[in-house]
Order: C-alpha cells, then structure tokens, then sequence
C-alpha cells in the first residue's frame, strides 16, 4: 500500500488487474519536468534535448535507453570538460537514479543526443521521447522545440 | 587583486602553469586529460593565419587589432557545448548592450570540412548580430587554434558521423591583441561579464 497516493481514483477493477498486470519496480512513480531541446537547421546535425528526471517513487530506478521517432538513434551523453577547457561528449553510463531524488539533463553535461534525425527540429512543435528504464518501464514526454539560442525551458 | 593576479600569470610562464596544476590538478585525472596544460594564447599581432568570415571576407589576426576582441572555437555541428556557448555570449552581449557595441565576436570552426562560409553563415545567424563565424582551409584553422593554444580532434561517432573534442573556453583579448583573461566553460554569468568588462576596460587604458 505505500503505493497509495498513486492508485488515487483507480477503482477496485482497475487496482486488482494492475496487481495481476507485471508490476514495474519503481519506473512507474518517475517523472520527468522541464523538457525542452532546441530547433535544428535541417536533418543533418544531430539534436540534443534537457530535462530533469525525478524519481518520486519508493524504488531505486536506472535508466538505460531512449526512443523516439524523431532519431534513428538516441542515445544519453554526456559532456565532459577536461582541465585544459577541452570539452568531449561520450555516450554516458547508465544512470541510477535513487527514490526521491532527480538527474538533471542541461546543457553542458547529461542530453538527450539525438542522432540521425528523421526530421528537421522545428521551433514550436513537439516530439514524444521515451525514456526505458531497466525494469522493463518505460516513461513518454512530449518535448517543447525551442529555438536555436534557446539558454532553458523558460526561455 | 583577480586582475593583478591575471597580470602576474601572464608575465610569468611557469608561474601559469603552477597557477593551472594548482587549479586543475584535482579534476585532472579524467579520461582525455591531461594535455600540456598552462599554455597562454600568443598575443593577436604574434598570430599568424588567413581565414574567411561568414560574409566571405578575407579575414586573420589584424582584423581584431583595434578592438576588444572575444574568441570562441567550436563547430556548428557540436549539439550542446556551442549552441549553449553561443547562446552565453549572446546574453553578455545582450547584458552589456552599448558597452559591448565596439566589440570583435569571433566564433571560429574546428570542422571546417562541414562548416563551410555558408553553413557558417547560417548557423550565426541564429545568435547574436555581433557573433561573425570564421572558417577556411584546413591548415589555417590549425594554424589559428595553435596561436590562441586551443586543441581539437577529430573523434568517430557511431554510424560513420564524427564529431570534434575542442577547447571551449573563451578568449578575451583587449583592443592591442593582448590577451586579457579566458572564460571557462560552465563560468557563471556574474563571473562572464565582468571579465569582458575589464576587456574592454583596458581597451579604454590601453589608449590613453
Ligand atoms: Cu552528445
């Protein structure tokens, strides 16, 4: 029952076909605030899109993956800046992310990358990113293109 | 005492590299690092290399002499560090206003194979008026980096792309060409312009 605040309005049907369903450990109570990415000049440089992931549940949860149909291939990097001021993105490790706290994806260490666009990023439309997680959960947002300058979700 | 600090570091060589070992050292040990740290960007007038603007201008060097002048590499490519950085420096600009209006902004490209004066020319004209792309030959790019001691590589992506390791600091340097003093990647904004506030500063020092 430490559940509860979540199966609000749920009815008893509903409840005992979601116990009966596979259960994911943790995925479920993960939300992700402030997506936002910025608009590309057409397909062939990769995009990147920001967000906070939060894990208000009870459970450790590890994100592990990224789909879309806006990319052939999305992947979390991470940027990295070295002593010297250079900086180098790799595709970063998976991410465990322990209950309540939050990973935040901004601009200049954790994104979104998304290589191989299909189509161009354009400024004011939206595209859906999922976002799997390692008990088999997966969590859906719909991600606010801003414009090439953009500094934040605010902006 | 920052700025007698900066001074200082300038006229003494090893004095900087002590200065850079004893700010970095601690974050030093990260897959990449370290190169040969602690090297100062040559002064403008000391540089030596020939590239085109975003409007096609013959451009080098000497264009920057005569104003204050701020430097940055990247590639038009890069999804996170340049477009953030481009975006930085567009809000100082925004933030200085008519303080910066005399001002040099230089974005050169370390992928000059991609970023031709026309992708150049599009990709800053996303940014602030102020921000000019410069691109040219492969040497002279090479050429332009060794000069302000930047470095970049060239690295494979998965799927046959690739994309560019560079230095992402800012280059501030005063209406002589002689540099004044960098801005780190991930500096704050209350830290950023004063910096070039003193760019420009010494500029006005610089003439009298
Ligand atoms: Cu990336």
């Amino acid at each position: 029952m430490n559940k509860l605040p979540y199966i609000n309005g749920l009815t008893l049907v509903l409840l005992l076909s979601a116990m009966s369903a596979p259960a994911f450990a943790g995925s479920e109570d993960v939300v992700v605030e402030n997506a936002w990415s910025r608009a590309s000049i057409g397909v062939n440089r990769p995009g990147a899109a920001y967000m906070t992931v939060h894990n208000t549940g009870e459970d450790t949860v590890t994100l592990t993956g990224l789909t879309t149909p806006l990319a052939v291939m999305p992947q979390i990097h991470e940027t990295k800046t070295n002593a010297d001021g250079v900086s180098s993105m790799a595709p970063a490790d998976e991410i465990t992310i322990e209950p309540g706290q939050s990973v935040a994806l901004e601009p200049g260490g954790l994104h979104a990358m998304l290589m191989k666009l299909q189509n161009p990023m354009i400024e004011g439309e939206t595209f859906p990113l999922t976002l799997t997680f390692s008990d088999g959960g997966e969590v859906t947002v719909e991600v606010p293109i801003l414009g090439i300058a953009a500094r934040g979700p605010e902006s | 005492m920052q700025r007698r600090h900066v001074v200082q570091y300038g006229a003494a060589g090893v004095g900087a590299v002590a200065l850079m070992l004893g700010v970095g050292w601690w974050r030093a040990d990260g897959p990449g690092a370290p190169k040969p740290a602690g090297q100062r960007p040559l002064p403008l007038s000391a540089m030596d290399f020939r590239l085109t603007d975003h409007e096609g201008n013959e451009v080098g060097p000497e264009t920057l002499i005569g104003r204050p002048t701020m430097v940055f590499f990247g590639f038009t490519y890069c999804p996170d560090v340049c477009p953030t950085t481009l975006s930085d420096i567009s809000g100082w600009l925004e933030d200085l206003g008519d303080e910066a209006a005399q001002m040099n902004v230089v974005f050169i490209t370390v992928d000059p194979e991609r970023d031709t004066v026309e992708a150049m020319a599009e990709y800053v004209g996303y940014f602030h008026p102020a921000i000019r792309g410069w691109t040219g030959p492969a040497n002279q790019v090479a050429r332009a980096a060794e000069g302000f001691r930047a470095s970049y590589e060239r690295v494979p992506a998965e799927g046959g792309d690739y994309t560019m390791n560079h230095t992402a600091s800012v280059f501030l340097f005063d209406a002589k060409g002689e540099l004044v003093t960098m801005i780190d990647y991930h500096e704050p904004r209350e830290f950023a312009v004063p910096k070039i506030r003193r760019a420009l500063k010494e500029d006005v020092e610089g003439v009298t």
